[in-house]
């Protein structure tokens, strides 16, 4: 905001900009040509888990950074969708009409759940939100886990999609009537599959960056900085934080329909537990706050930590295997620690993240 | 109309008669009275260790702003370590003599209060005093912490749940003609009520309390008149994790089987208790505390399934009903 007075209206685009979109852009192009890339099944998983990842940290983006609301119940959200067209398709088939049905119905949930929680909590303090909504989404996880008949518990629902991301569907087939390869990745359901998901986040990050563009972004912004302010200026802020939490739970439910299609399951553990939550907040809040493109960044650096991050800390934990409590400390599953410190000092020193630290330099210039 | 039932609910003692309310709807629900009456101290017990946990959260809210997310750790911590130090003591635990089992126990006790003693003042030089009045780095950094403590509970216990041994004089129930009470719920009830009881003396009774809750009410006036409301807080902050992990201490002689998810899993009922209570103030917490657990056993008696989304609606129909709680103890 501050830059826009002080820069002229020509304004160079600093090098700081430069460096998170070209960032940003080298990981869209990387998911965009994943399945060409990259062709083992565990690369293809971290390549999908990081779109649908991005839209999800960049619609917290626009709750935590943009408006300034801390909410805890954005994998309630997710979950919401998840479930939605998780049960539709396991109780009506692999059909379009059950996927779409159920994702309605888990999104019409997700809209009715932050209205209330909206109308219900968001007058009050800021911190009270974040205590609200994370009662709110424990015991949505309380309620999954025990209405197993629904929801099958802990151990989740496993069901099948539309035919067309089947392994087996033939997208394109060449003379012979085979499955046809391009630069040896066969043209089968699989590709399909991925190029859905990335689509489709791609189209639901697109949107939430033209909704931050939008006028409605700005009086958003106004808001997180000085809500007296707005609301002297006749901006109800109680309707624009209700909305504004509206629809980032219809992206992050959106979102939570896509993970369940290509995950072919859901359960408690893939889109509802609270380690996804602390995941989303350390993505956004590593990447940067307030600036759409962090969470790009966060997502990608996050997911890569966590599925390499692992290798290295198994190599060092045996490599101290006879120091006392350091190899428990570097054990694999134990990453959460270090990231919770480095997460500490990041707040500390760089509360801006990765992306608003380097826009903030090159503006100096 | 409307005017006379709030009179008469102001005569029969306000929002501090819903407990007493609560109950007495709950006894034709419940249907028998020897099961009502068993419910109902299991209730209170329950409601009293809540209490524990929540009155230093709702207090140094109240006094600085700091909404500490990190409380849970010190539950964690205190849980881990009295049962660390009962098992170390298995001896006096399963002995046949009162005293030894009371000794135990208070040595538990006694070093999850120390741990919380100084590891709150560590915790607050730390992580919380670089980010006073700036809430959203405030939620983070202690979102932070608690992430590096749960899992610094993982590297010291292990991921395996441990079992907390009772102390021989707590276990069992009385029975008095049809009603059987739990000895360690009507334990943990008379612990509460002490603690209860001390922490109101010394805010309504002396010097200090009548800082702090100067404090609460207006920390500026209060540093105007040349009282150092920092270390106020401190003092504040530090009783209040001990407390915490007290009460996580206790926590973890009911449950009897403790695992590293203890801390978050109870920190949402305290929230509850807090945001129901109204922040800033002991009396609320009592109360919120009491409600939820009194609520948590009924419903779990009568409909299982829904105990704990219960406690969700309690706290949604009171926030609609006064949007800071009971009994606030300031209302920003």
């Amino acid at each position: 905001m501050t830059d826009l007075v002080s820069n002229p209206p020509v304004s160079r685009i600093s090098l700081g900009r430069l460096i998170v979109w070209g960032l940003a852009a080298a990981i869209g192009l990387a998911l965009l040509f994943a399945p060409f890339l990259f062709t083992d099944v565990r690369s293809q998983q971290v390549a999908a888990r990081i779109c649908v990842f991005i839209v999800l940290a960049a619609s917290y983006d626009l709750l935590i950074g943009y408006t300034g609301i801390v909410s805890f119940a954005h994998t309630m959200f997710f979950g919401l969708g998840a479930y939605g067209a998780a049960m539709a398709l396991k109780g009506m088939g692999a059909s379009w009409a059950a996927l779409a049905l159920g994702g309605a119905g888990g999104i019409i949930a997700a809209i009715v759940l932050a209205f209330l929680i909206g109308v219900l909590s968001l007058r009050v303090k800021a911190i009270f939100f974040a205590m609200v909504t994370l009662a709110a989404a424990s015991v949505m996880m309380v309620l999954a886990s025990q209405f197993s008949g629904l929801t099958g518990g802990e151990d989740g629902i496993v069901y099948t999609t539309p035919d067309l991301f089947k392994p087996a569907t033939k997208l394109l087939v060449d003379a012979d009537g085979k499955v046809l390869k391009l630069f040896g990745v066969s043209m089968n359901g699989k590709i399909a599959a991925y190029y859905f998901v990335f689509l489709i986040s791609l189209f639901l990050f697109w949107l939430l960056l033209r909704i931050v563009r939008s006028p409605l972004g700005t009086v958003l912004e106004a808001i997180r900085e000085n809500e007296m302010r707005a609301e002297a200026l006749g901006y109800r802020v109680v309707a624009y934080r209700t909305a504004v939490f509206i629809i980032a739970a219809v992206i992050a439910a959106l979102a939570g329909i896509v993970w369940a299609v290509w995950l072919k399951y859901t359960g408690p553990d893939t889109v509802l537990s609270f380690d996804i939550m602390i995941d989303i907040l350390l993505m956004v809040v590593i990447g940067g706050m307030g600036t759409m493109y962090g969470a790009v960044i966060g997502v990608a650096l996050m997911s890569l930590a966590q599925y390499y991050l692992k290798d290295i800390m198994e190599v060092a934990a045996s490599a101290t295997a006879n120091v006392p409590l350091l190899p428990h400390m570097l054990d694999p599953d134990r990453w959460l620690l270090w990231l919770g410190i480095l997460f500490i000092l990041l707040v500390y020193f760089f509360p801006a993240g990765i992306a608003g630290t380097l826009m903030k330099k090159g503006g100096q210039q | 109309m409307n005017k006379q039932i709030s009179a008469l609910f102001d005569r029969i003692g306000g929002v501090y008669a819903l407990p007493i309310i609560l109950m007495v709807i709950a006894l034709p629900l419940v249907g028998s009275f020897p099961t009502w009456v068993t419910l109902t101290v299991a209730g209170l017990g329950m409601g009293m260790m809540i209490f524990l946990m929540a009155s230093g959260l709702s207090l140094v809210f109240g006094l600085m702003d700091v909404l500490n997310f990190g409380h849970s750790a010190f539950i964690s911590f205190g849980a881990f370590i009295a049962a660390t130090v009962l098992a170390a003591l298995a001896v006096w635990v399963g002995a046949d003599n009162w005293m030894l089992n009371l000794l135990a126990l208070t040595a538990a006790v006694g070093a999850a209060m120390l741990f919380g003693l100084v590891a709150g003042w560590a915790f607050e030089a730390v992580i919380v005093k670089p980010v006073y009045s700036d809430h959203l780095r405030q939620i983070l950094i202690t979102i932070g912490a608690l992430i590096v403590a749960d899992q610094l509970v993982l590297v010291i216990w292990g991921g395996i749940p441990i079992s907390v041994p009772k102390p021989a004089f707590l276990q069992g129930s009385f029975i008095i003609g049809d009603v059987s009470i739990e000895i360690y719920r009507s334990f943990a009830f008379l612990v509460g009520t002490i603690v209860f009881t001390l922490l109101y003396l010394v805010l309504n009774r002396t010097r200090l309390g009548l800082l702090i809750r100067a404090g609460v009410e207006n920390r500026e006036m209060v540093e105007a008149l040349g009282f150092r409301i920092g270390r106020l807080f401190v003092l504040v902050f530090v009783v209040g994790s001990a407390l915490a992990a007290m009460g996580g201490a206790m926590w973890g002689g009911y449950q009897g089987l403790i695992s590293g998810e203890l801390g978050s899993q109870v920190m949402i009922l305290v929230f509850i208790v807090v945001i129901i209570g109204g922040l800033g103030s002991i009396e609320g917490s009592l109360l919120g505390a009491l409600l939820v657990g009194l609520l948590g056993n009924y419903v779990a008696f009568i409909f299982p399934k829904l105990s704990l989304a219960s406690n969700m609606l309690l706290m949604m129909v009171i926030l609609l009903w006064r949007p800071y709680g009971l009994k606030p103890a300031i209302k920003r």
